[in-house]
Formats: C-alpha cells, structure tokens, sequence
C-alpha cells in the first residue's frame, strides 16, 4: 500500500500549486485585500503547515538511506516552523515582520537539503536533474521571501515568491521514479517504466 | 474643478486588469491541466486501467491540476473579487 515515490513528489507538487497560485493572488489584489477576509490569510500558511505535517510520514517511510532521512526530517521542520510563524503572524500572536523570514530560510534549508541527498549528477535520471534543479531554484528562490519582508507590497517580488513554488510544483509533477532526462539515462539507474 | 477625463479612467483600467487578472487564475490552471491530460494521455490511467493499483488510480496529476484550478475558481476567486470590488468601489 506503501505508493512509490514518484506519487509523493505529485501530491507535494499538488500543495506546491496551491500555494503558488494563492500567493500569485494575493500579489496581485495586494494584502490589504487579501486580508479583508479573516480564513484567507491562513490559507496558504495553513498548506504550508500540513505539508509540513505531511512530510513526516514520508521521513519514516522512505528511508534509502540516512541522508534521506536526515533531508526529509529537515524538511518537515521548516515547512511547520515557516508555516506555523505565518498562520501566527495571520492570527496575530506574532507581530514582529521578521518572523517572514523563516520562509526564506525553509527555501534555503530545502534547497540545500535537496542538494545534498542527491548523491547523483544532473544527467544521471531524470530523479537527479529533478533533484538538484529543486535545489537551486528553492535556494534562489529565498531572496523573495526575504526582500518581500521588507517591502510586503511590491508586486514583483510577491510574483516572484509566487512564481518560485510553481517552478517548484512543475519540477515535482515532472518527476519520476525511473526516466530519461533529455535523452540521458544511466545505465545503472534501472530500467525506465512509463 | 473638474476632473480631467484621462485621471479618472486610468486607475479605473489598473484595477480592472486587476480583476481580470484574478479571474485568469482558475480557468488557466483547470486549461493547463487540461492540455497536459492531451498531451500525455497515459498519465490517465482512469481511462485504460490495466490493473494498476491504487496510487496509480488515485494520484493522477493532469486531474490534480484541474481540481486546483476548480478549488481556486470555486472557493477563493469569488469572495477575492468581491473584496477587491469593494475596496475599488471604497477608493471612488
């Protein structure tokens, strides 16, 4: 019953989609009108959060070996402190602007992580270009979580955050467990399925 | 004094494309996952099962795209631009 683990890279790009199209809206009404209703702002935080909850079954589950772990618990981690320091800046028990920062810093330890656990290169499989192409976008990525928290109104950098996790969500549903990768498939990696 | 004309229509054109551009969310989204389904159909496995089990029935991205664009269309769309009618309308 266990699913293979392409499935899991297909519902978090799933969360991934939710979240990149709740922020590309919220950039372009702004969060004043975001915020006029009081279940919006959690929305995305609140996706943020259960993804976070979420990655703690596949820490335990998908255990190749302990770099995997280790990524995955680091995962789990800050997808919760990130999205649990937004649903409390949402609902106003945390007031300080700086607490956005620890959406920046998930992106940073997710890239790396994602970096680090890929212990194959880019054309190895298409699991591997995946890998470390998540890697550099999430660590790129973080320079918009973290300039938005000091201009929270600028559309550029809210469509860019935004724009972040859809790459992110469009690298996951491209991943598979065993595929080529613009032609390249090492010979080791196993044999391709559809 | 009056207003000239050009002062009044222009942030009427900004916040419409606005509205416009909200409203373009759910439909691209749902038209992606719809293109995708086409384009590779296989990934479908509802519509030629050959004994598959159940993750490959259940998690079947072209259609997960689809019910991201209808739960945005349906449950975020509507009250978002409702709110920004109202704080347009509050701006006048």
């Amino acid at each position: 019953m266990q699913p293979e683990a392409e499935f899991v890279h297909w519902l978090f790009a799933t969360g991934f989609l939710v979240l990149g199209i709740c922020l590309l809206a919220e950039s372009i009404v702004g969060p004043e009108v975001w915020g006029r209703n009081p279940w919006r702002p959690h929305l995305w935080p609140g996706a943020m959060f259960v993804m976070g909850i979420c990655m703690w079954p596949v820490m335990i589950l998908f255990t190749n070996s302990t770099i995997h772990m280790v990524a995955h618990s680091a995962w789990a981690q800050v997808l919760m402190l990130s999205g649990g320091a937004e649903l409390a800046l949402a609902r106003g028990k945390l007031t300080s602007r700086y607490w956005h920062l620890t959406v920046g810093l998930a992106l940073i330890v997710s890239g790396a992580a994602s970096l680090v656990h890929e212990q194959n290169a880019w054309l190895f499989s298409r699991s591997a270009f995946v890998h470390h192409a998540l890697g550099w976008v999430m660590v790129g990525g973080a320079i918009f979580p973290i300039a938005r928290t000091f201009r929270p109104r600028s559309f550029v950098l809210g469509a860019g955050f935004a724009a972040t996790f859809l790459v992110v969500s469009v690298l996951l549903y491209s991943h598979r467990d065993v595929a080529d990768i613009f032609g390249h498939l090492s010979p080791v990696a196993g044999a391709p399925h559809r | 004094m009056r207003a000239e004309p050009g002062q009044l229509e222009a942030p009427r054109v900004r916040r419409s494309v606005r509205a416009r551009a909200v409203s373009a969310i759910a439909p691209f989204t749902v038209l992606a996952g719809v293109l995708w389904a086409f384009a590779q159909s296989y990934r479908l496995t509802f519509l030629n099962p050959r004994g598959e089990g159940f993750w490959w029935l259940a998690v079947e991205p072209p259609l997960l795209v689809i019910l991201v664009g209808v739960f945005f269309g349906a449950f975020v769309a509507p009250g978002l631009l409702a709110d920004l009618q109202a704080e347009e309308e509050e701006e006048r």
